[in-house]
């Protein structure tokens, strides 16, 4: 893989004050979100350090999709201010929501590649959509990217030819197309084997360093998530369980962080759906 | 008593939001339509996938109706010896009503489905997200030439089906049962009137494209992101477009060819 100017992540160099992180560039203040009547972020506030690779992570359906949902704009909280940048996000509408986006990226779950563009299509899709530049140099921009991710070869294939580590690349070299400041990853890591794994692990990390990205990762691996984290945060009951470095988080005496980070399938959160006792279910007609 | 007036509250506060709904997708849907006639290659490639795909089935469907037209407007025209008026009745026929009104259900089942469920796996697979979060607008990119393209190819497609039925039936009257070849045409050319019949026909298939492809559009853009969302909305486009159809064509036929105007 041949990303230039890779260097290496001092975690210490994020600087933390007791009011916070000092250079964030997303700031969550007090945030308030839910469906209907339920409710999943209670006065969430949290920061995203400006430059590092951010990894939240916290069980399903804690929320952590809907926190990227919000930070991109596409879910609106009841209460409370997001800041991309220091611009108000949740405020934003049409030309100004759009503005903030096209400095964004984001990796979807399922790559979300558009099913009738072919490989190439797809990454020159937000150069087409927003520049006027001319076919020469989308072609060259294009093939650069798909260079990084390595699959420059596989440029004339459909998405339906691509496997899940492939297609995960492509998206990734669609969203760093148009050289966002801040790229989202919904779960990166899911469903692939363990060699597309370790390559979007070393993408996700050097490509954030090369181009001085900041990035924000949401996952359930813990391992995988750890090892790229420069700062983690711990979702669960609608706020902030924890944070900090992967070694602070490590060493987290929190029974809810700690069930998480061990997978241990019985605690805080409980193994048992809540229901009437037992006994009195079985006895009942 | 209790449980009535919980259903009926609940069934309006659904009809609200339904109606909520709608509107959220016809505003930006329609300057999303106003947009995109700078782009008019997008809307050149909808209106293949959904005109030019749909041709076979018209073709085929309308020849057959033609054909059917043509065996039992001579077997009841025979009786009272007006057979020669065959070729008028048939083309009167078409273009006023079964042209419209039977291109409009195939295309609602044909195109109407294909449209909502390709938006509806669009939205499943996170694809209208991701151009969202790309700052693309997918009403423009996405709702807005699907729109031009049922607006454009109903029209088209009701006269070919007129065309091939008038065809099929001249087949069955003079081919089979030796109607003169130029007492049909002659009969059709001094009876159809091009803004009476014709025109109003166009008119029809317009106004049904119109409400075939917002109906597809909108339930694909509003069914659930999974299987069984995306095929109930498929199913409540073919039914919701096709009871739509037949009731519109009703008041529309009273407007243009007497009764409420």
């Amino acid at each position: 893989m041949n990303v230039p100017n890779s260097k290496p992540v001092d975690p210490d160099a994020i600087s933390i004050s007791p009011g916070g992180i000092d250079d964030a560039v997303i700031q969550v203040d007090g945030v308030d979100f839910g469906f209907d009547r339920r409710l999943i972020f209670k006065n969430l506030s949290l920061a995203i350090p400006r430059g590092k690779v951010t990894v939240i992570m916290g069980p399903s359906g804690c929320g952590k999709s809907t926190l990227l949902g919000m930070i991109g704009g596409r879910l609106k909280p009841r209460r409370g201010k997001l800041e991309f940048d220091g611009r108000c996000i949740n405020k934003a509408r049409g030309r100004k929501l759009y503005a903030l986006r096209r400095e964004m990226g984001m990796l979807f779950q399922n790559s979300a590649l558009l099913t009738d563009l072919s490989t190439f299509e797809n990454i020159a899709f937000p150069l087409r959509e927003q520049t006027q530049l001319p076919d020469e140099i989308i072609r060259l921009l294009v093939l650069m990217k798909l260079e990084i991710v390595g699959l420059r070869g596989a440029h004339q294939l459909m998405p339906s030819e691509l496997s899940g580590g492939m297609s995960r690349r492509v998206a990734l070299a669609r969203a760093m197309v148009m050289d966002p400041k801040l790229v989202m990853y919904d779960e990166p890591f899911v469903g692939l084997d363990p060699i597309s794994m370790g390559v979007i692990v070393k993408l996700i990390r050097e490509l954030n360093d090369a181009l001085g990205l900041s990035s924000v990762v949401v996952t359930h691996d813990v391992q995988e998530g750890l090892s790229i984290a420069d700062y983690v945060y711990i979702l669960g009951n609608g706020s902030v369980l924890g944070h900090g470095t992967a070694e602070s988080i490590l060493r987290s005496e929190d029974p809810m962080v700690r069930q998480f980070i061990l997978g241990l399938p019985d605690g805080p959160v409980p193994y048992q759906y809540p229901a009437p006792p037992y006994a009195e279910d079985l006895r009942s007609d | 008593m209790i449980s009535f007036i919980l259903k009926l509250g609940a069934r309006t506060l659904s009809l609200v939001s339904w109606l909520g709904k709608g509107a959220l997708f016809i505003f930006p849907s329609a300057l999303g339509m106003l947009s995109v006639l700078r782009r008019p290659q997008l809307i050149v490639q909808q209106v293949y996938s959904v005109g030019v795909l749909s041709m076979m089935i018209i073709v085929v469907a309308g020849f057959f109706v033609g054909m059917v037209l043509g065996l039992q407007g001579y077997i009841q025209l025979s009786a009272i010896k007006a057979e020669a008026n065959l070729g008028l009745g048939v083309a009167l026929t078409l273009s006023r009503e079964l042209g419209p009104v039977v291109t409009a259900l195939l295309f609602a089942g044909r195109a109407g489905s294909a449209l909502t469920a390709e938006i509806g796996l669009m939205r499943a697979t996170e694809q209208i997200a991701a151009m969202e979060m790309m700052a693309v607008n997918p009403y423009v990119r996405v709702i807005a030439p699907r729109f031009w393209a049922g607006i454009i190819s109903m029209p088209l497609l009701a006269a070919l089906f007129s065309l091939v039925g008038v065809y099929g039936s001249w087949l069955v009257g003079v081919g089979q049962f030796g109607i003169d070849h130029g007492i049909f045409w002659s009969t059709m050319q001094a009876g159809v009137e091009f803004q009476e019949d014709i025109l109003n026909g166009i008119i029809k298939s317009f106004i049904f494209g119109g409400v075939i492809t917002g109906i597809a559009l909108f339930e694909g853009y509003n069914a659930r992101p999974t299987s069984d969302g995306v095929s109930r909305a498929t199913t409540r486009t073919v039914v919701n477009a096709s009871l739509s159809i037949l009731a519109l064509d009703y008041v529309l036929t009273s407007l243009m060819f007497g009764g409420l105007n």
